[in-house]
């Protein structure tokens, strides 16, 4: 069983070598793959070969049993994100704008939270869409996000945390602002 | 001082019993009994509680004889570095034999212990059958047992008090283990069960904990959803120690509020955990009333709990001294912890990506947390990157530590700032932390981090190694300073034979030593066990790396060597040499 691919640390074996980094990682990735052989390397080696900006976190490399999680926890994990992965409902959605030619495609689970998606959304379509308020909604703005529910309704983007969202919106649509007061309003 | 000594002798033994009847500690227990013969004979009589570290430094038999009185056994079976898979399942340490002993030899067993060790059904039926007093099993990282196992302890221990599981992986066989727990049992103190896998009767459970009227601590698993936890808490507001299972789905506003009123209700809670599978984070204001009072927070596999959510969540727990997370809290949000938790006195932070995603933690979040939390004691803390002027900084802030362990993501990265090794900043800490009894280092590091432990790690009793040093001289380093290391793990450094055999000696005066993928050779080995007879030196060879062939040149890539009054043991797979 491979524990580990062992390197030849000279530097001119670089072009033709197996790397555990992504592609376009440059030599100080290299340190960190080499580590399970040459022990012995001197500080000085280091330094020459690392700089600051470059010598970034480990790439995905796989070493058994690090970093020492208990493989109950391990298990675990995994499974978790396997379940969150698959959780389709709420990841790729059509996105409308009124007035626009044709739909976008989102993929809300890259945004952490509302001013994420918004700020996404205004530079896609090039609108502006205001600040949310609880009571007012976006009135005032331009245009205002809206999306449609899991029930099929259609709901003010904002109301509801965000995971709640993630999970329940089904497609977005920008609405002309002259149209959302309706949906604003108290 | 000598007629103090006669008079000593002269008290009747019963006086002795009496009086060593405080002493719980087995360490104190084991000073006391190397005092004089009278005092030998007078503990051995009266111990009731005995701790084994390493289940094959000695035999059942000779534990009974040494201590027939025995009514608690702890056990301590595979090496530490099993957890992370260097170790085959079948290594070893069955419990067994030990069961089997007491058994025949009558021993009023009422409580068992046990950690990396292999258990079956076979031997938890045994348990529960000839042990009429049997009243508590912990089982830590166990494994080869199902669920019909638990359900003979559910029948047949009659006085049970505690069945706690903790991260095993039990085979499912469906059989309704909890409804095996009899209707005139009501005797459960404790019950977790937080890590099987498989379905429980819901309705079965609701009637267990409503008759258990001295149920403390409860942790269920991912099968009990939130109304059944509702109902279960409305029977059980006692309860002290809480593992809420799923926590899932998205209740409708009656349950909720449901859950609201019953967590109200448990004003005795002081210790959470769970929350294994939330999906929304809208359940989690129902825990809110009960976080002023916690002591002991576990969210370390609530992945579904996100950053801003948690924060939330912990800027409730102002009284917290044990805290497990997931590295989803961020720097930030150890900065709240920090702000929050001013009595906290353990902190453990694990990755949520083995991989190493943009969730992870930075050297950032570790000094905040020294500079807030005075009381820190114990730390494990998963990291993307370390700096030494962090840990000089930790070191300052903190001098109290007892275990400190630093786990990077990256296990050779240096110093993220200088680029340098991390040996100056573990050395602080091994300069300012006197008491420090357990220590795992990572990154970057050279033979001078151990200098520095060999000189100032005094009271060490653990130490774990990983891709560090330089040579030889490391390794003597700490086994010629550390005077207390009683356990010593080390793999993928560059130590060899020099190093081993330089005082063989040592290893009589330490639990076990650890060595993988170092340059270690099969002929020093064969020399160390030839040496020293009062050691089991034991080499792993689970890939067929390794010929019979006798090369004494190679490496070994796995070697376990520990004491033992006992010899070789007779239970190795063949994939294990002992020398």
């Amino acid at each position: 069983m491979e524990k580990g691919v062992a390197y030849d640390n000279d530097m001119n074996l670089k072009a033709t070598e197996l790397r555990l980094g992504l592609p376009g990682t440059d030599e100080s990735q290299k340190e960190y793959s080499s580590f399970v052989k040459s022990n012995k390397r001197s500080s000085e080696e280091m330094d020459s070969s690392c700089n600051e900006e470059e010598c970034a976190p480990a790439p995905k490399a796989l070493v058994v049993g690090w970093p020492p999680v208990r493989s109950y926890r391990k298990n675990v994990l995994q499974q978790q994100q396997k379940k969150s992965d698959s959780d389709v409902s709420g990841m790729y959605v059509k996105v409308s704008m009124d007035g626009a030619p044709y739909l976008r495609k989102i993929d809300i689970k890259v945004y952490k939270n509302y001013p994420d998606l918004l700020i996404a959304l205004e530079n896609m379509f090039k609108c502006s869409m205001g600040v949310y308020s609880e009571r007012e909604g976006y009135n005032g703005s331009e245009y205002a996000p809206t999306y449609e529910d899991k029930d099929g309704d259609w709901m003010l983007v904002g109301d509801v945390p965000w995971d709640m969202f993630v999970t329940s919106c089904k497609r977005l649509r920008i609405m002309k602002g002259s149209e959302a007061k309706g949906l604003g309003c108290q | 001082m000598r007629s103090f000594q006669s008079m000593l002798n002269y008290f009747p033994e019963e006086v002795l019993e009496h009086v060593f009847d405080f002493l719980t500690s087995h360490r104190d227990r084991n000073a006391v009994s190397l005092v004089c013969k009278s005092w030998y004979t007078v503990e051995r009589f009266s111990r009731e509680k005995v701790f084994i570290g390493n289940c094959y430094a000695i035999s059942p038999e000779r534990l009974i004889s040494r201590f027939p009185r025995v009514r608690s056994l702890t056990l301590k079976g595979k090496p530490h570095f099993a957890d992370f898979n260097l170790v085959p399942h079948d290594w070893g340490g069955y419990v067994q034999p030990w069961i089997e002993s007491m058994a025949k030899g009558g021993v009023n067993l009422e409580e068992l212990r046990l950690k990396r060790m292999l258990v079956s059904d076979e031997s938890l039926e045994l348990l529960a059958n000839f042990f009429p007093n049997f009243k508590s099993l912990v089982l830590v990282s166990c494994e080869g047992f199902t669920t019909d196992g638990l359900a003979a302890i559910a029948s047949n221990c009659r006085f049970l008090r505690e069945l706690d599981l903790q991260e095993i992986e039990v085979e499912d066989r469906r059989g309704q283990w909890l409804s095996c727990f009899p209707d005139s049992c009501t005797s459960l103190v404790s019950l977790n069960f937080a890590c099987l896998k498989g379905e429980v009767n819901l309705a079965s459970l609701e009637r267990l904990v409503a008759r258990c009227r001295n149920l403390r601590s409860l942790r269920v698993n991912h099968a009990v959803p939130i109304d059944a936890l509702q109902r279960i808490l409305m029977q059980a507001p006692q309860l002290v120690d809480l593992g809420t299972g799923s926590f899932g789905q998205d209740p409708d506003s009656d349950s909720y509020n449901k859950l609201e009123t019953a967590m109200q209700q448990c004003t005795s809670i002081t210790s959470l955990s769970g929350f294994l599978e939330v999906v929304t984070a809208r359940c989690l204001p129902a825990v809110y009333p009960i976080c002023r009072h916690l002591t002991s927070l576990n969210l370390s596999y609530a992945a579904g709990i996100y950053s801003d959510e948690l924060v939330k969540l912990i800027r409730h727990c102002n009284k917290l001294e044990r805290l497990l997370v997931l590295d989803t809290i961020g720097d930030k949000g150890l900065g709240v912890v920090a702000s929050t938790c001013k009595e906290l006195q353990e902190l453990r932070v694990f990755p949520s990506d083995i991989h190493g995603g943009n969730a992870a933690v930075t050297e950032e979040g570790l000094v905040a947390i020294s500079a807030g939390c005075p009381k820190l004691n114990s730390i494990l803390y998963f990291c993307q990157q370390m700096t030494n002027a962090a840990l000089i900084m930790v070191a300052k802030n903190c001098p109290n530590f007892i275990r400190f362990r630093l786990a990077t993501l990256n296990p050779t990265i240096p110093d993220a700032v200088t680029m340098q090794p991390l040996d100056e900043g573990f050395g602080a800490i091994v300069k300012s932390c006197k008491g420090l009894k357990r220590l795992s280092v990572s990154g970057l590091l050279t033979d001078q981090l151990f200098l520095y432990i060999g000189i100032y790690a005094e009271q060490l009793e653990m130490l774990s190694i990983a891709f560090a040093g330089d040579s030889d001289k490391g390794m003597f380093y700490v086994l010629n300073g550390c005077k207390k290391l009683k356990k010593l793990e080390i793999r993928d450094s560059p130590f060899g034979d020099v190093a081993l055999l330089e005082d063989m000696g040592k290893y009589e005066t330490m639990r076990s030593l650890w060595m993988s993928s170092c340059e270690v050779t099969l002929g020093a080995c064969k020399t160390l066990a030839q040496k020293m007879p009062r050691l089991n030196v034991e080499i792993i060879n689970d890939s067929d790396q390794m010929e019979a062939s006798d090369d004494d040149k190679q490496r070994v890539e796995k070697m376990y060597l520990y004491r033992t009054l006992v010899g070789p043991r007779k239970d190795a797979p063949d994939f294990v040499w002992t020398l």
